[in-house]
């Protein structure tokens, strides 16, 4: 691995005060920000509805249409975007910390590439064209696939390291998109739906897709919070994780079923939105330092941020059509990704 | 010479010369180029025998051989061979390419995918295609320009004191992102036909594969595979890291900056005439790798492994499957397939290395 962790010599404990009082003011700035892109996720919209009807529908009153909006499309959108952001943060944090691969980011298991198999078969054999039905046939397909890769990858053998299941991902991965190809080009009213699909959209995400997959992004998140600890143990490796008394085999339970949930859960909101699991983590890492627990609470904001930032982003950005939030979160959060790049001390993984 | 085998850590090796003045080849390696080279000059003749015109097996071997003229021959020579020679050639471009890559950033999920290549020239195109309204030539012309100043830039932008390998990625994967989202968003705006002929190109075809285009791409691309074996002590040493280079007396950064040159020129002949052709530098490696059993990637092997996974897949896109599929879409399809089912049989077999 690149692995050149920064030789931070160890500091007196004044040092120490400083650095947790900084990742302090961090967390409470991402609080902050992630609390205002709330906001913004619920005043802002491509249909005008003036601030204080917004805040007349918030508390029950108001004219049908304003209620219509806020209550029937923004907030519901609004708890998408943030499960879907919070959820590939965690997940692509899970999935960078577990397999020690800065290019691993939660799709990679075949997750997405099962969903939108799914999605396009179930597009172009059974006609299915609502967003509810895209949702579920995400899910199982996001579902399926990683079991499938698991099974293949040696996900409970322990001499099967994780690069194993990595490349086993992405062959599945390969395959599926192969079919997936396949079928959109040989049918093309599939390929027309697909390409809206694929770009990865909070659209008319309304209750009945959100609410389904809510109890298993909170599931996934319990899982990760369960395994973080273990998680700065098997950064040194897995020998010197079990050294330490980790179980690695519970951790790797823990930690793929989380990653399952959660980017299965989001691919099924929203489509794939692989920039962001991939990005986040990054961007939390040089924010925070090298403490996995840190880097998970970091990206569970920051993933929140960008995606609802982004998304409101894209509902002005293009007037009267919307940008795709997929395509937004790449716009905003690659060019940051490339600044702390470059930066002297780039921390690896 | 008493003893011309030897059993190193990669395997028995074959030594060359004499004891002093040698090189080693490794057996099985050898084998396994050597059983490559043979099944794809047997799909080669089987891609000039089938097709539209139909020709009998001896008239196909009778212009090979020199003995037959006329309409068979323009047939054979002119109609199929340059597609099939686009298939081996490209094939062991962008897996010796890939190969490259993976070694210098240390990392099995690295392809000139993830350096924008792939992304940049798959833009150039669209950007051809969508404002510029261009032929075949044009849309040439946009994927190489793309394709380069994506390299181009993602270059310039992690270039710091040198190029660090995980920097590299990292910035990589940002403007790759970057172009991707780009990709997404045109193709959403452009009328139904118009991006399915584009999201067909974009899945690598090789139906642009015409000789005009195909024999400068090849020779190209046989320059670059000559010269590569110069650089492979080099990659070798790379494998092990930045600072057990130096330690050992590469010229770390040069010779980085050599190999990525040399792979972002063979990956770019590959995109512009046939489009992104995702999966055979990823998979090529590491399915060379497996077969050889070797502790790095095999580059020769890998060449024939690259060569014969795109011809064998063209082959299927071609004859066997009833519609009419880009070659990329079955590449991915075979050689996803095909990996999977190493990785089923390595298990049982070793234990697993972290690569």
């Amino acid at each position: 691995m690149t692995a050149t962790t920064p030789a931070r010599a160890v500091r007196p404990t004044t040092g120490r005060t400083a650095r947790r009082r900084t990742t302090w003011r961090w967390l409470v700035g991402a609080v902050v920000v992630l609390v205002g892109s709330l906001v913004l996720s619920v005043f802002v919209g491509a249909n005008p509805v003036p601030p204080a009807d917004v805040w007349a529908a918030l508390r029950g009153a108001g004219s049908d249409t304003a209620q219509y909006v806020v209550w029937g499309q923004r907030l519901p959108r609004t708890l998408a975007g943030l499960l879907v952001g919070a959820g590939l943060g965690v997940a692509g944090a899970l999935m960078q910390a577990f397999t020690r691969n800065a290019l691993a980011e939660p799709g990679i298991l075949g997750v997405n590439a099962g969903a939108a198999a799914f999605v396009a078969a179930g597009i172009a054999f059974f006609g299915i064209t609502s967003p509810a039905g895209y949702m579920w046939l995400a899910l199982l397909g996001a579902l399926l696939v990683a079991v499938a890769v698991y099974a293949v990858g040696g996900a409970a053998d322990l001499r099967a390291t994780p690069t194993r299941l990595l490349v086993t991902g992405v062959a599945t991965g390969a395959v599926l998109a192969g079919v997936t190809t396949g079928i959109t080009l040989t049918h093309p009213d599939t390929f027309d739906r697909m390409r809206g699909w694929n770009a990865g959209s909070l659209l008319e995400r309304d209750t009945a897709v959100v609410l389904p997959v809510l109890p298993l992004i909170v599931a996934g998140l319990l899982a990760a919070l369960v395994a973080a600890r273990s998680l700065n143990a098997l950064a040194l490796g897995p020998d010197l994780a079990a050294a330490q008394g980790v179980s690695l085999v519970r951790t790797r339970l823990l930690v793929l079923g989380a990653v399952t949930l959660l980017a299965g859960g989001a691919s099924a909101i929203a489509g794939p939105i692989s920039f962001v699991g991939l990005v986040v983590p990054h961007l939390v890492r040089w924010g925070v330092g090298t403490d996995q627990r840190r880097i998970l609470a970091g990206s569970l904001l920051a993933g929140g941020m960008l995606v609802l930032l982004a998304d409101v982003l894209g509902r002005i950005a293009v007037l009267p059509s919307e940008m795709p939030v997929g395509i937004v979160t790449a716009f905003v959060g690659a060019p940051m990704l490339i600044a702390l790049a470059r930066r002297r001390r780039a921390t690896a993984l | 010479m008493n003893r011309p085998v030897r059993r190193t850590a990669g395997g028995r090796r074959l030594l060359l010369g004499t004891d002093h003045r040698h090189v080693t080849v490794g057996v099985r390696e050898a084998a396994v180029c050597a059983a490559a080279a043979l099944v794809v000059a047997a799909l080669a003749v089987v891609g000039l025998w089938l097709g539209d015109f139909p020709l009998r097996l001896d008239e196909v071997l009778g212009v090979l051989g020199g003995r037959i003229d006329g309409l068979t021959r323009t047939v054979v020579l002119e109609w199929r061979l340059p597609r099939i020679a686009a298939a081996v050639a490209f094939g062991a471009a962008l897996g010796v390419a890939g190969a490259i890559f993976q070694t210098i950033t240390r990392n099995p999920l690295a392809s000139p995918d993830i350096i924008g290549l792939a992304n940049g020239s798959f833009t150039g195109m669209l950007i051809a295609l969508l404002l510029l309204g261009g032929g075949w030539h044009l849309l040439m012309l946009g994927s190489l320009t793309g394709g380069l100043l994506a390299a181009l830039a993602i270059y310039l932008l992690a270039y710091r004191d040198g190029l660090s390998g995980f920097r590299f990625i990292v910035v990589g994967v940002g403007v790759s992102s970057m172009l991707a989202a780009t990709n997404t968003w045109l193709l959403l705006r452009a009328d139904l036909e118009t991006a399915l002929f584009a999201a067909a190109w974009g899945a690598g075809s090789l139906n642009a594969a015409t000789a005009d285009v195909v024999w400068p791409a090849a020779a190209i691309i046989l320059v670059l595979l000559a010269v590569t074996p110069l650089w492979a002590a080099a990659l070798a040493q790379l494998e092990l890291g930045d600072d057990v280079a130096a330690a050992s007396g590469v010229a770390v950064d040069r010779h980085r900056a050599v190999l990525v040159v040399i792979a972002v020129a063979l990956v770019s002949a590959v995109t512009t005439v046939a489009g992104p052709i995702s999966f055979v530098a990823l998979a090529a490696p590491q399915i060379a790798r497996r077969l050889v059993r070797a502790p790095g990637l095999p580059l020769a092997a890998t060449a024939g492994v690259g060569a014969l996974l795109l011809l064998g897949a063209d082959l299927v896109a071609q004859h066997v499957i009833p519609l009419t599929v880009p070659v990329g879409v079955v590449t991915v399809t075979l050689g996803g397939a095909y990996l999977l089912w190493l990785l089923v049989h390595e298990i049982r077999r070793t234990r697993w290395s972290t690569r």
